[in-house]
């Protein structure tokens, strides 16, 4: 028979004030094993904790409710107080009766007798309350960063300098994601490579960072601590460790591809190190463009090699290994607006160019070393045009959000531009002018005086005459219509989520907002952390955001890492699934429900009817369940239960309520 | 001559399950704001509308509940990913159900409440809880007396989601 105990608070005058305690207390007297009964002024201060033990200890209490304010409150406060009773912490319930009833009710009769409602389910509920504990958990201090922007770097290089080792996954053939792309940033100006690429140099080095370049991530599975990754290496057709990096191969090399790194502006070749400054600083072969491996012909970089470092023959390899923590970086790309934008020509004239391809003929290494020449005949544009929010904040053709960066690079662009083109005229298009952030209203007032001219209204249309690109479109502050004759068109499009968001998401149960960006666990307190254990967000992936934005939050999700690596185990869910299983029909319903791949199905043997029976019964892991309880109604048989909210404890809840 | 019952004075006792995440912290900050509503409600707090069976639903109602909430997250927002697209499911479906055995539409609701909408909590409570003492106490149905009866246990199971077709081996 159990022996509960019911405390009542006063919460000073929060709840004595409109609920009569003393006879709510009384009344908790007449429940089914109540056998002690109490109120006081603050059950949460030390006295009152205090008084709480000592009753423990004169009634041989074995269970207790607490009505107080909301569990969401003190749940944690009393079950830690428990620990030094002999009363198990999770044979306890709390009765909400500040924030459900001393604070809406004003009626002192009414709350009192609703208050009394309540401690009876909690008194029914802690009835069937049985002791629960947890598990520890080991933790895998490796940690596991997949993408290698400037988020992932940055996350890398710190939770390496706390002293763990980290795997840096990226998929193409060097670090620096688009930041490396860009030619100066805003709102200082600094050249982009020169404060990127010595951080790549850092990864690159780091004794305790293992790049894997070419790469994906194929497989996770496991859980906080315990994460199996398996990791695809595509073939580089170089080896590594006897290349040198001289780049002879390359400057000999016949075939020419367009160069992904200069946005189609420019020429590679079939083997290839994307930029001068690439980590690793060593070529790659694309086996979809050399003639040696699409026809068996040329393998002149084979004969150039000093030291033998081409392996026509080389294959994509995997591994898996085990990770602790995992951050996951893979950034954004630009939304494909030659699909969307039809009215902007959608891909026909060559002169209309994104930002990123803008970067690039601004950049000094870049196809026009820094000239800003049109693709089209190499002419330097006297007149430029640069359209905002194209596919940002317009839900009829592309995302509804605000890609953050845009207002920004945009007056970059055109102060750029205006510095670099003699008596040029740039005209921006608009929306609005979102320059929040330090120095950055000032970057773009300064762009205004350098004679940019700001047209407030959208392009409705695009087209070539006499050899100019003319868009027309609407100045919404004069309420007049405008054309601009355009020698160059610039679109600073949406980010939009890496290729791979959905993929890596669904895999890692993390889940995803309605534009597929990855979704942080609290928008406010906890910013980079996910709803799965282990699993921490940096940069774009999780949103538009420039570099600044992205570096903190990389920071702070490596942070967050060192902080999961400081401890050697972890303590488990205690309140999660438990199946019965003589009475499991092996139906994998809770198998197919669960959101945490927590439940697998097993195989047992033993006797059953005295024959020997073999089936499978599932199995609940109590490492991954969160909980959540999904998998005990999909439960036909009747197997799964949850702990501390199980089926009997919630029907003795209603059946108090309802009948006592 | 029909004659309108007047049922100003009658308390309803209506029970809502709100999970933990949503519903409830959203009843914290009304409690937080001293918002006033009808005392005729009582939570019974789960950790996902998910973890709500059916047949608790249905055991409030057969002993005596005049009305029953189920509240979860908006949709997209489970704390556990998808539960409250299963409760969802499941409860529409199971609600037609009650209605067929003659159970008033309003007496059943599904709700989704998030923790910062307090407001929106008070004026459903309040709503619901007004629609409950309009209609008067429950009266069960020949229909309902039935299905609460013996149908509870195989028809609730089978609202389940069965994300497998296989067909339901009963246990001895
Ligand atoms: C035109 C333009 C100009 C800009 N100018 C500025 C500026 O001046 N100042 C500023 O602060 N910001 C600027 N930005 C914004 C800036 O680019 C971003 O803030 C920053 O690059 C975000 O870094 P990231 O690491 O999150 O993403 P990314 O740079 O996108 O890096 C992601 C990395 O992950 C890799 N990856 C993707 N998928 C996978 C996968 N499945 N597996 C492994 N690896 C993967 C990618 O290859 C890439 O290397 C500009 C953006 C644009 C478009």
């Amino acid at each position: 028979m159990s022996r509960i105990g019911v405390f009542v608070c006063h919460c000073g005058s929060n709840i004595a004030g409109t609920i009569d305690v003393e006879q709510l207390a009384q009344a908790a007297r007449e429940f089914p094993h109540v056998v002690h009964t109490d109120d006081y002024k603050y059950i949460c201060s030390d006295t009152g904790q205090q008084s709480i033990k000592d009753a423990i200890a004169e009634h041989k209490l074995d269970r207790i409710v607490i009505a107080s304010c909301s569990p969401r409150m003190h749940e944690l406060t009393f079950r830690k107080m428990l620990e030094s009773t002999d009363v198990n912490p999770y044979m306890l319930e709390v009765a909400n009766i500040r924030e459900q009833c001393s604070w809406v009710h004003k009626d002192k009769d009414v709350g009192t007798k609703k208050a009394i409602d309540l401690v009876k389910m909690a008194a029914a509920k802690v009835d069937h309350d049985a002791p629960l504990f947890t598990t520890a958990i080991p933790i895998n201090k490796r940690a596991l960063v997949i993408g290698g922007g400037i988020a992932g770097m940055q996350a890398a290089l710190d939770i390496a300098d706390a002293g763990y080792p980290v795997t840096l996954v990226e998929k193409e053939p060097s670090l620096g994601g688009k930041m490396v792309m860009l030619d100066k940033t805003f709102p200082t100006l600094d050249c982009s490579a020169c404060i990127c690429t010595p951080k790549m140099a850092d990864v690159g080095s780091h004794p305790l960072i293992t790049i894997k370049t070419l790469s994906e991530v194929e497989q996770i599975t496991g859980y906080v601590g315990n994460f199996e990754v398996t990791i695809r290496e595509k073939a580089k057709y170089v080896d590594y460790d006897s290349c040198t990096g001289c780049g002879l191969c390359e400057t000999k090399c016949p075939s020419k591809v367009t160069s992904e790194f200069n946005q189609g502006l420019g020429l590679r070749k079939a083997i290839y190190t994307p930029f001068a400054q690439a980590v690793p600083n060593k070529p790659t072969i694309d086996a979809a463009h050399c003639r040696k491996l699409l026809e068996g012909k040329c393998g002149v970089c084979e004969k150039v090699c000093a030291v033998n470092a081409i392996r026509f023959d080389d294959v994509d390899t995997t591994s898996t290994e085990t990770y602790g923590a995992i951050i996951l970086a893979f950034g954004y790309q630009l939304i494909n607006w030659q699909e969307l934008y039809g009215e902007y020509g959608g891909g026909l004239y060559q002169d209309v160019i994104h930002g990123l391809q803008f970067e690039r003929l601004l950049n000094a290494s870049g196809p026009t070393e820094g000239h800003i020449q049109r693709p089209s005949d190499g002419a330097e544009p006297k007149t430029l045009a640069i359209i905002k929010c194209v596919g940002s904040r317009d839900p009829h053709k592309g995302r509804s959000y605000c890609s953050r960066a845009c207002c920004m690079y945009a007056a970059k662009h055109a102060h750029q531009y205006l510095d670099k083109v003699d008596g040029a005229k740039c005209f921006i298009f608009y929306m609005d002018v979102r320059c929040a952030g330090k120095g950055y209203d000032e970057f773009y007032m300064n762009t205004q005086h350098d004679g940019a001219t700001y047209l407030r209204g959208r392009v409705s249309k695009i087209y070539e005459e006499n050899g100019k690109l003319v868009c027309l479109g609407e100045d919404t502050l004069s309420g007049s219509q405008v054309r601009v004759d355009a020698d160059m068109v610039v679109l600073e499009t949406a980010m939009v989520p890496a290729d791979d968001a959905n993929r890596i998401g669904s895999m890692l149960g993390v889940t995803r907002d309605k534009d597929l960006w990855l979704s942080e666990a609290h928008p406010k307190l906890r910013p980079v952390e996910t709803n799965s254990g282990g699993i921490y967000l940096a940069g774009t992936c999780q949103g538009p955001k420039d570099i600044p934005d992205t570096v903190a939050q990389a920071s702070a999700a490596a942070m967050k890492v060192a902080i999961l690596f400081n401890k050697d185990e972890l303590e488990s869910n205690a309140m999660i699934a438990q199946s019965n299983s003589s009475l499991c029909n092996s139906c994998g319903a809770c198998e197919a429900i669960c959101p945490y791949q927590a439940i697998t199905l097993e195989e047992i043997t033993r006797r059953e009817n005295s024959v020997m029976v073999t089936r499978k019964v599932s199995k609940v892991n109590p490492s991954l369940c969160q909980g959540c309880g999904a998998c005990t109604v999909a439960c036909r048989p009747g197997a799964m239960d949850l702990k501390g909210f199980s089926d009997e404890q919630i029907m003795r809840e209603v059946d108090a309520l309802c009948q006592w | 001559m029909s004659v309108v019952e007047s049922n100003s004075d009658f308390q309803p006792t209506v029970l809502a399950f709100c999970c933990h995440w949503c519903t409830y912290s959203g009843a914290d900050l009304a409690g937080l704001n001293r918002m006033n509503y009808p005392a005729n409600i009582r939570l019974l707090r789960v950790p996902c509308s998910g973890r709500v069976n059916p047949q608790y639903v249905l055991t409030a109602f057969n002993k005596g509940c005049d009305g029953v909430l189920v509240c979860g997250c908006h949709p997209g927002d489970c704390h556990y990913v998808s539960g409250n697209y299963f409760a969802k499911r499941r409860m529409m479906a199971f609600k037609r159900l009650l209605e067929y055995t003659g159970l008033e539409p309003e007496r059943f609701q599904i709700r989704w409440i998030s923790g910062s909408e307090a407001g929106k909590f008070r004026d459903v409570v309040t709503q619901v809880c007004e629609e409950i003492r309009a209609l008067g106490p429950l009266k069960h149905s020949a229909s309902f007396e039935a299905f609460a009866e013996q149908g509870a246990l195989g028809t609730v199971n089978a609202l389940t989601p069965a994300n497998k077709a296989e067909e339901v081996v009963e246990n001895d």
